[in-house]
């Protein structure tokens, strides 16, 4: 009895095979429309019934959109048009009520002939994003990225330009203070970096600020036409709530973050406790609180402007989402990385910044992304607390006009679509971001 | 046995000085109510080249962790290089950055390219400038024989040459320790050569290295000393000649036993 059966024969190869072509593609549109819609009686009962839907739906839409009216005075006017046109019975669009209200779904009551300080505020958003999104920008542009808030601040509301100037002075003297402390420990660093710019914006920023206006006048290098909050509206008040919520929701998140991961009881525990309170309560609850009961636990007679009140708070709430968001990324890297990080001497700080975080963040970048895009479409929900956000505040304010009573999807289309693109565009951002961030499998 | 080591040991540099490099002093572990290392005394002479080996949950990764304080010891006193190691950070960082150490995953840092792998640690804990971090680097690249990827990540790297990396990136920051924890586990056969080959030179050049390793050739070409362990304990040590040749417990006879004979 052999080892081998009898039909093996001793082998050895003398020639190695050449890589050869995969077999020719016999794809073809028949072959997939075979193959994708019609490769048995149910998925040829539901392609069927798929081209119904979809028919159904486009004889609804395409005569509407067809028959789309841009100018017209008032509704009433509009609907004549249409029935002029195409006969008694038609349905169409009447954009025109886009034509003669967009100024305000874009800036709600902000007095007209100030327009333009909005959209510059706008457009240097752009300027401001442009070093932090992406990596071919010089980064000399960041400068100008610290000091946009200010500068938006003052285009925005207006007043004196001493106002945000001592506001930023207080972030100086923060940076100043831990800066010169730093060697004499963390701690008192931090503690300084803290209290002073506190102190600095209680005790003195204020009568400084409105004795610097009383020094120059309320000329116009030094002072703009103020706009009250209440005048904010539409969509310079639903992005301003955005922004701001977006670039102050994420160092929260990541400081959240960090702390739920923390070996030191007292921080660990209030950072979980902040977190799982927030979620649990509805945004909506928030911005009541902002609104309503923050008037009873501040000094009588103490004004704080609702629009920062509900940046906080929609800060707040978006940073506990992120939190929980990046915990996944921090959860998900190896404990190989924290370890080589210490064994290379790096402190707590350091290994963060350099190792930790980046790899978090990237892994994070879907989570953030999806709950800053959340974050921007819960602005509307400032309408409960009387705010004119774009979708219900300015729409229903155009609605209850005499002219445009009785519109209904027109306006809506209009503010979901201007939603889109900025959703849409953020998306995009973070796909583009993943990609340029993917350094783990290049070799493709 | 040896098939992996084929060339001749320079052994003019390789001399143990008298000065103490590590002092283990009763030094106890527990993981929970897990008594992980039992009364670990032991001296490091400075240059000397120690393998340290023992059948899995011996507790020989946990020990020479807890040298750089990867781990916590709850008893007894473990002081390198002059420092002793206690919940004091600044100590701790001081400790960590005179000891290199190299782990069985390698865990290069995936989001940096090689020599940033290699300059960040100078960088950020020395404060060596840039310019001179990269020199560094590149040096020890080429002593690692791999400066021509110094701008790939590692990702892109074999098994073997980002264990060389690793290693590199330990020695930018001069260590006068190294640790090695498994080193060539992870690795293909035909990548455990060009590891151990780059920790032959290094101990030719007199570093004082600790390995934990199975390579049972390395120890006996290489090691001045043999230590084995079991059960949180050293059982036995001595030089790799005697210890080969001559196991004296039963243990060691047994485990030796299972990784060499076939």
């Amino acid at each position: 009895m052999s080892d081998t059966p009898a039909q093996t024969v001793p082998f050895v190869r003398d020639t190695m095979l050449p890589p050869a072509p995969p077999p020719a593609s016999q794809a073809g549109a028949l072959r997939w429309l075979r193959e994708n819609l019609l490769s048995g009686p149910l998925n040829i009962a539901l392609t069927l019934l798929g081209i119904g839907a979809v028919w159904y739906l486009l004889q609804g839409i395409v005569p509407w959109l067809a028959h789309s009216v841009w100018s017209a005075d008032n509704l009433t006017q509009c609907r004549q048009i249409i029935t002029d046109r195409w006969g008694e019975g038609a349905t169409g669009a009447c954009w025109a009520v886009i034509r003669e209200r967009w100024t305000q779904f874009l800036f709600g009551f902000y007095p007209q002939h100030l327009y333009w300080r909005p959209t510059l505020a706008f457009a240097l958003l752009f300027v401001a994003l442009a070093p932090v999104l992406f990596a071919r920008v010089p980064k000399k542009l960041l400068w100008f990225s610290v000091a946009y808030p200010f500068v938006a601040f003052w285009l925005l509301w207006g007043g004196s330009l001493f106002l945000p100037l001592t506001v930023a002075a207080g972030f100086g003297l923060g940076w100043a203070a831990f800066a010169l402390l730093h060697r004499f420990g963390t701690i008192p660093a931090v503690a300084a970096a803290v209290l002073l710019p506190v102190l600095w914006w209680l005790l003195f920023a204020g009568d400084l600020s409105r004795d610097l206006t009383g020094l120059v006048g309320r000329e116009v290098p030094f002072w703009l036409e103020q706009v009250r909050s209440d005048k904010f509206g539409g969509f310079v008040l639903a992005i301003t709530i955005g922004v701001a919520g977006i670039a102050l929701s994420l160092p929260l998140g990541i400081m959240l973050a960090l702390g739920r991961q923390s070996d030191m009881f007292l921080i660990k525990t209030l950072a979980v406790s902040f977190i799982e309170f927030i979620r649990g309560v509805p945004l909506i609850t928030l911005l009541f609180t902002a609104s309503l009961l923050l008037n009873y636990f501040l000094p009588p007679g103490t004004t704080f402007d609702i629009i920062l009140r509900v940046i906080i708070m929609v800060t707040l709430f978006a940073a506990a989402y992120i939190a929980e968001v990046i915990r996944g990324g921090l959860a998900a890297l190896p404990r190989g990385q924290y370890e080589a990080a210490d064994a290379l001497g790096l402190d707590y700080w350091k290994a963060q910044r350099l190792i930790i975080l980046p790899q978090a963040l990237k892994i994070s970048i879907p989570g953030i992304v999806s709950t800053f895009i959340g974050m921007f479409k819960d602005t509307t929900l400032v309408v409960f607390v009387g705010l004119l956000d774009p979708l219900k505040g300015i729409t229903d304010a155009v609605r209850a006009s005499t002219d445009w009573k009785g519109i209904y999807w027109e306006p809506y289309i209009f503010v979901g679509a201007i939603f889109f693109i900025f959703n849409f565009a953020m998306s995009r951002y973070s796909m583009h971001l993943e990609r340029r961030l993917k350094t783990d499998h290049r070799q493709e | 046995m040896s098939e992996v080591i084929d060339r001749r040991i320079d052994r003019s540099h390789m001399q143990v000085s008298d000065e103490v490099a590590i002092q283990i002093s009763r030094m106890n572990k527990w993981y929970g109510s897990f008594h992980v290392l039992r009364d670990i005394d032991m001296t490091v002479h400075k240059g000397e080249r120690i393998v340290i080996c023992g059948p899995s949950g011996s507790g020989k990764s946990t020990l020479i962790r807890c040298i750089n304080r990867l781990e916590e010891h709850q008893s007894g006193k473990i002081v390198v290089d002059g420092i002793e190691l206690t919940s004091d950070l600044k100590n701790i960082n001081k400790v960590r950055s005179e000891v290199g150490m190299v782990f069985q995953h390698f865990n290069l840092f995936p989001h940096l390219t090689i020599l940033e792998n290699c300059t960040l640690a100078p960088i950020w804990v020395r404060k060596t400038p840039k310019r001179e971090a990269d020199e560094v680097a590149m040096h020890f690249l080429k002593k690692v024989k791999i400066p021509e990827q110094a701008h790939k990540y590692p990702g892109q790297l074999s098994g073997g040459q980002q264990q060389r990396v690793a290693i590199a990136r330990s020695l930018c920051m001069k260590p006068r320790i190294m640790l090695f924890d498994e080193p060539t586990s992870a690795l293909d056969p035909e990548m455990i050569k060009e590891v151990l080959d780059t920790m032959i030179e290094l101990a030719e050049e007199g570093m004082t290295m600790l390995c934990v390793t199975h390579e049972m050739g390395f120890a006996q070409a290489v090691a001045n000393r043999v230590i084995f362990m079991d059960q949180g304990q050293i059982v036995e040590q001595n030089e790799p000649a005697e210890f080969f040749r001559n196991p004296r417990s039963d243990r060691t006879k047994l485990f030796l036993s299972q990784i060499l004979g076939h």
